[in-house]
């Protein structure tokens, strides 16, 4: 494990992802305590702002503190994120194992269906979820997590299927355990290594389809200051305040920049190829 | 190509037809609150509710009622919008060819970026250009489509006033005035898949520069232009093929925030339009539309690869 990070942290991508996601992840935790204002409090005088001494990052069209919402937000658009991740990775990584361990008729059945739901675009699947389920940041949670799971599952499964082959599963099967303890106890924690790297990967997609659903307002709903939100907020008012898109738009591009890299840098590292 | 290649990818996209049907099916038919009370409203009359189900054929067992809509599908009727009254196929096949139209441009464009882009990274591997590329399309991946349409319309319509900001004309009207009102939206939607497209263009050609014949060319004393062109890039394109028809599922989906920034009229808008109108019918036709798109595009992707490179015989 420490090897696999000095590798890590040896390559640029990783090295910069892996600080990226440090802070952004410790601004999750800690943002509402560095947040300089309260997110909601406005101040009629005070509306587009730019940048200035009082307000870091400039004031919304209601005078609120954009760095604050921004902070407050993290935890709105990242934890959001994080969780339809690891919902859609846990939900494939059991799909695809399981049906590597079927093998034969029963896996072609399973991944020819597989191939067949990814023809249906990540967004639009994660629209007709929202549309099932309502419009709310929990709900496009789940429509994510339901849009990742058939992807997670075929990497999963093209993992499985050499697992499968360990002579460790053969004894198992030999042994007689139950199906659900060969795919639970001895290949699962086997495949979690390339699980990881694709979730990693992603995470930054999920921050993306998160803040896109509430921009189209199905996600998150107002005042919450999630990042996409604030974009389509601050687009009626573009012409007073650029400065209202380009913060929010800067910080998901930079939370996908820094899961991108992140994941890149752990792929080569599990990986070494050269 | 073998035929059993050709039978058994046809049998794998109507397959993949089938079950897209049911899972739209599905996911909009459980819908909390039925048609009929979405129709009436709140206080509409048992008497009358029971009426409306009857017309629209809700009272039929589910089964059923797939199989009504499939076979309506089939023969071009998704039913009547719950939304205007009028049948839904013509609205969405109208939408369909301007999307595509968007969609088009956006590929041609992007290739005509990505491609030069991938290559010069690969060959100037590991030096600035190399590194620029890469910092480039890390940056590409990581912008939402309604981040880069919101700094392209800040920018090129708002401060600078180069273009329309939103807004659509038809082709056959104007030809000149339409395309500039696609200039915005074929930007957006290509800049993730130059981002992408780039790369893949860049790795396969890095690993097809250190094969064997790539050196037996160069020994043979061919320019270094044709080792890369001919042999090089000819071998690295095939591969893309099928990547650039994997993303245009995801091109899709750009379409659909696209054309809701640009109030352009096309099948993504027409989705969001009836899915904030709950309107069932109207949102089973632009999924089913779109998804049916992005598996006949594979299938031909699919062909395509293997019609160019015999190596290709899956069994």
């Amino acid at each position: 494990m420490t090897e696999l990070i000095r590798r890590l942290l040896r390559t640029p991508q990783g090295a910069l992802g892996m600080a990226i996601v440090a802070l952004v992840l410790l601004l999750v935790l800690a943002g509402p305590l560095a947040a300089p204002h309260d997110p909601d409090t406005m101040a009629p005088l005070a509306r587009y702002k730019g940048p200035g001494l009082v307000y870091w990052l400039g004031t919304d069209q209601y005078g609120r503190d954009i760095l604050s919402r921004l902070l407050y937000g993290a935890r709105a658009t990242v934890i959001m994120a994080l969780l339809a991740t690891a919902l859609g990775s846990v939900a494939g990584a059991i799909i695809g194992t399981f049906s590597a361990f079927l093998g034969g008729r029963g896996d072609e059945a399973i991944m020819r269906t597989i191939d067949a739901i990814m023809s249906i675009p990540s967004l639009l699947f994660a629209l007709l979820i929202v549309n099932l389920l309502g419009k709310s940041s929990l709900d496009a949670v789940l429509a994510i997590g339901v849009a990742f799971a058939p992807g997670m599952a075929r990497v999963t499964r093209s993992v499985a299927l050499t697992v499968r082959k360990q002579d460790y599963v053969q004894a198992a099967i030999a042994r007689g355990e139950s199906g659900s303890h060969v795919v639970f106890r001895e290949m699962l924690p086997n495949v979690v290594a390339p699980v990881i790297v694709e979730a990693t990967l992603r995470v930054a997609f999920a921050v993306m389809l998160f803040a896109t659903l509430s921009f189209l307002g199905l996600g998150a709903q107002p005042p919450a200051p999630e990042w996409g939100l604030m974009v389509a907020e601050a687009r009626r008012f573009m012409h007073l305040s650029p400065w209202m898109i380009l913060w929010p738009s800067v910080a998901i591009a930079l939370v996908a920049i820094g899961f991108n890299l992140l994941g890149d840098g752990l792929r080569d590292a599990l990986n070494p190829r050269t | 190509m073998s035929l059993s290649y050709l039978l058994k990818r046809c049998g794998l996209t109507l397959y993949t037809l089938v079950i897209v049907s049911l899972i739209v099916f599905a996911v909009t038919q459980v819908l909390p609150g039925d048609a009929a009370t979405m129709l009436l409203g709140e206080n509409a009359t048992p008497a009358a509710l029971a009426a409306v189900r009857e017309r629209l054929g809700l009272d039929a067992p589910i089964w059923v009622q797939f199989g009504h809509w499939l076979m309506g599908a089939l023969h071009g009727d998704f039913g009547t919008s719950l939304r205007t009254g009028e049948p839904v196929a013509p609205v969405m096949i109208e939408a369909l060819g301007r999307s595509l139209l968007l969609a088009a441009l956006a590929i041609g464009f992007m290739l005509s970026i990505a491609v030069p882009l991938g290559v010069l990274a690969a060959v100037r591997r590991g030096r600035l250009a190399d590194v620029l590329v890469g910092l480039v399309s890390y940056v590409g991946v990581s912008l939402p489509e309604f981040v880069t349409a919101t700094i392209f319309g800040l920018v090129l319509a708002d401060a600078l006033q180069w273009l329309p900001a939103t807004g659509y004309v038809p082709l056959a009207e104007h030809p000149g005035r339409s395309l500039v009102h696609l200039v915005l939206p074929v930007l957006t939607v290509s800049v993730i898949l130059i981002a992408h497209v780039s790369r893949m263009v860049r790795s396969e050609l890095v690993d097809v520069l250190h094969t064997d014949y790539i050196r037996a060319a160069r020994l043979k004393g061919l320019s270094a232009r044709t080792v890369l062109l001919k042999h090089g890039l000819r071998n690295a394109l095939l591969p893309t093929i099928t990547i650039v028809a994997l993303d245009v599922g995801y091109l899709l989906g750009g379409v659909i925030v696209v054309e809701e920034i640009f109030a352009l009229p096309g099948i993504g808008r027409q989705l969001i339009v009836a899915i904030e109108a709950r309107d069932l019918p109207a949102i089973q036709a632009g999924a089913l539309i779109m998804a049916a798109t992005y598996s006949i595009v594979n299938f031909m992707a699919d062909l395509a690869y293997a019609w160019l490179d015999k190596r290709i015989q899956y069994d």
